[in-house]
């Protein structure tokens, strides 16, 4: 490691220019964190009264959960307590329980006192005890789990946990009944509207009209997601010398989102007219399937998106009888689970065609 | 001598032969100095290392072509001591995660923290972050996915990653949602024979068309398959003339041979005599995947319409079997008699067997 020193201070803060945006715009309260109103509100209360519960956020990626509670721990706290007063732990951190609990018990030893005026002339709420927060705790193993729960009544009186994770499922449920949960749900396109607008002219990004549309629409309620298209287009389209309006097609491209010809071309295949209804006039043999499906792996299209467009293409038909439809509906399932049990995409997908172009043919 | 594939590899996204929108995608990207996490994906042989090791070099110019292996021990929280190669240069690091098998997340997240611990004091370093590449993500397990999710927010300052895998769907949602996705598909058949004849130009001689036909033909998109097949081909045969047989690979030929005898005969001795020889295949370190695969393709090219189907099914059923169990001849073995039955039953009394 010749060229590297060991960093002694903190980071040095980046040049905002080169910061990637979904940094950069990472909600610094929480009254800027948009499309959680519930949550928003009933943790504002809490920040007057700076009486807080334990909590559990949960929820989808990229709808807001870290940066809500590192928002909180902010406002409740201030830029010079912070470091003395809140303590981050994510799944990266080894967190075999007895590290958890030598941390927490270091940490929660010192009693908090209340502090007076912050050094940058504001007042913070300040209330006398730490806040504790285990990012990402759905990948904490189930015996960690109960641990934490006697730590948690150990250091009640001094200290305050908020566990942030996405699937809630994963936490034992009594440490999750000793939380306030709180819901993040994928960003409606309407509400996170204002945000990617707000960013988009801070940036000067210059767009067709209906891109933004279109990223959110893509972005399936992933706010980080949409922020991070919308910079890498706005990379595309200002690289050159003569910087040009982000376009629609830009969009397609960035997102991966297989493109409808693909789609349709399978769908044809399984004897599907793309918007109509089964058309068995289309369907090719076997041979024409396994052609389809092999397209699409060499062109590199991850059979699972593959799978969710096909999904969503077929379901909607309404030509389509119910009980065909829904022998199309499991076989669709059982091959993303499949998939996500590390099945080989190919044959995962061609057995799932062939599957569904079976049950449309019965219709 | 190093190989054509090596010799012949473009150093810049400048000289990158196909995709040339995805070449000057990733050169404005590297440009910008705000560079993203990016996931490469798509089929093998496609040229996704390729892309990333030329998507340094525009980010750092040719001192990222300076590579030294260590040998680098990593001890687990069971206190196992692992050795594991890593390569790199002043300005990243690579990684192959899967070599440590289910202690990924302790190699991973050591190395992750000590390079955003650190900062370049390279002076000259172009850029202030250093990359992690991380091979064959797709095989990175959970864990170690779950570590990645909060580094690659915090150190986003000093480290970027750029990891690359054969498909998304095995990279779980939050690593989706932190990177920038880029596809990188295989080559069209003309854009291959496009570079089999810049080779052949490099190293000053004639391919003819029917020669670059068949090395297409034999290789399904995977450019470096071509390549290596490519070379053998001229040695073999300098002047490249006339009708040539592309060399299959003797596993593939003795893949073939075992769905054959399976087609032959469906009996229990045949089985043993069909298990004998996948253990030979498996013995010669061919992948247990690779050769069910093989051996349900040719079986498919050879049965009845009415049975493809059937084959397929019971093919994709019995890999992901193989892929959660242990022993992987167990899974081969028993797709074998299912099959032998299936097309025993087939022949008996003409039925297919309904396995909805
Ligand atoms: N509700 C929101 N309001 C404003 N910005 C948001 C919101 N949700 C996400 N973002 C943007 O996306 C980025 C990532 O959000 P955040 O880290 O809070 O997601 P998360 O819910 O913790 O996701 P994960 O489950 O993947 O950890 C933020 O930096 C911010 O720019
Ligand atoms: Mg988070």
């Amino acid at each position: 490691m010749a060229t590297f020193g060991r960093l002694q201070t903190a980071p040095t803060p980046q040049d905002p220019r080169l910061q990637p945006w979904v940094e950069k715009y990472r909600p610094k309260t929480i009254d800027e964190v948009s499309s959680q109103d519930n949550t928003v509100a009933v943790l504002r209360k809490s920040l007057a009264s700076t009486n807080l519960p334990h909590m559990l956020f949960y929820g989808p990626p990229g709808t807001g959960k870290t940066s809500t509670i590192l928002a909180l721990a902010r406002q409740l706290f201030g830029p010079d307590l912070f470091r003395s007063r809140v303590l981050e732990l994510n799944a990266s951190d080894e967190r075999g329980i007895k590290v958890v609990r030598e941390k927490i018990k270091t940490f929660a030893r010192e009693t908090p006192r209340n502090a007076g005026v912050s050094s940058d002339g504001k007042t913070y709420p300040c209330p006398p005890y730490k806040l504790i927060i285990l990012d990402e705790a759905d990948s904490m193993t189930q015996d960690a789990q109960s641990a934490l729960r006697r730590i948690m009544e150990t250091y009640s009186r001094i200290t305050r946990f908020c566990l942030v994770c996405n699937y809630v499922t994963r936490i034992i449920e009594p440490l999750a009944s000793r939380c306030s949960k709180f819901r993040f749900r994928p960003l409606a396109q309407g509400s996170s509207q204002a945000r990617i607008q707000m960013i988009a002219d801070s940036e000067g990004v210059q767009a067709d009209p209906g891109v933004l549309d279109l990223i959110l629409q893509l972005a399936n309620g992933d706010l980080r997601k949409a922020i991070t298209y919308l910079q890498t287009a706005q990379r595309l389209h200002t690289a050159g010398d003569s910087p040009t309006p982000i376009s629609v097609m830009s969009i397609h491209e960035i997102s991966g989102v297989v493109p409808t010809n693909v789609v349709d071309g399978l769908l044809r295949s399984l004897g599907v007219e793309p918007g109509g209804g089964i058309n068995t006039a289309l369907a090719t043999g076997f041979d024409g399937v396994r052609a389809e499906v092999r397209r699409v792996g060499r062109e590199g299209w991850s059979a699972g998106q593959v799978l969710e467009q096909l999904h969503d293409a077929l379901l909607p038909l309404a030509t389509i009888p119910t009980i065909p439809k829904a022998n199309a509906a499991i076989a669709i399932a059982e091959c993303d689970k499949a998939l996500c049990e590390g099945g080989d995409e190919e044959l995962q997908l061609l057995e799932c065609c062939l599957r569904i172009k079976e049950a449309l043919g019965k219709a | 001598m190093s190989l054509w594939v090596d010799k012949y590899r473009p150093r810049s996204l400048d000289d990158c032969h196909y995709h040339p929108e995805l070449s000057s995608r990733l050169k404005s990207l590297a440009a910008s100095g705000d560079f993203p996490h990016i996931l490469f994906y798509g089929p093998s042989g496609a040229g996704k290392k390729t892309r990333i090791m030329a998507t340094l070099r525009e980010l750092y110019g040719p001192g990222v072509e300076k590579l030294r292996i260590d040998q680098r021990v990593f001890v687990t929280p069971s206190n196992r001591k692992l050795d594991v190669n890593v390569v790199q240069s002043n300005f990243h690091i690579e990684l192959t995660p899967s070599d440590v098998g289910m202690y990924d997340r302790v190699v991973i997240q050591d190395i992750l923290k000590e390079i955003a611990q650190t900062q370049q004091v390279d002076l000259n370093a172009k850029q202030k972050f250093k990359v992690v590449i991380i091979n064959e993500a797709d095989s990175l397990t959970r864990d170690a996915q779950a570590a990645l999710r909060r580094t690659m927010e915090k150190y986003m300052t000093n480290m970027r990653l750029i990891m690359c895998a054969n498909s998304t769907s095995k990279i779980i949602a939050p690593i989706r949602s932190r990177c920038l996705l880029v596809r990188v598909s295989a080559p069209s058949d003309e854009e291959m024979a496009t570079v089999l004849t810049h080779v052949a130009k490099k190293e000053r001689f004639h391919l003819p068309a029917t020669a670059s036909e068949s090395i297409i033909e034999a290789s399904d998109g995977n450019l470096r398959k071509a390549l290596l097949v490519f070379e053998a081909m001229k040695m073999q045969r300098p002047d490249l003339e006339g009708d040539i047989d592309v060399a299959r690979p003797d596993w593939e030929t003795y893949c073939a041979k075992v769905a054959d005898m399976i087609l032959q005969e469906q009996s229990a001795s045949r089985l043993l005599e069909v298990r004998a020889k996948i253990y030979e295949l498996l013995s010669h370190c061919i992948p247990a995947h690779v050769v069910l695969k093989t051996i349900a393709d040719r079986i498919v090219d050879k049965v009845d319409d009415e049975l493809k189907a059937s084959v397929v099914h019971y093919a994709a059923h019995y890999e992901l079997r193989m892929r959660q169990g242990s022993k992987k001849i167990f899974h081969i073995e028993a797709f074998v008699a299912k099959i032998m039955s299936v097309v025993k039953q087939y022949a008996l009394m003409g039925m297919t067997e309904d396995w909805e």
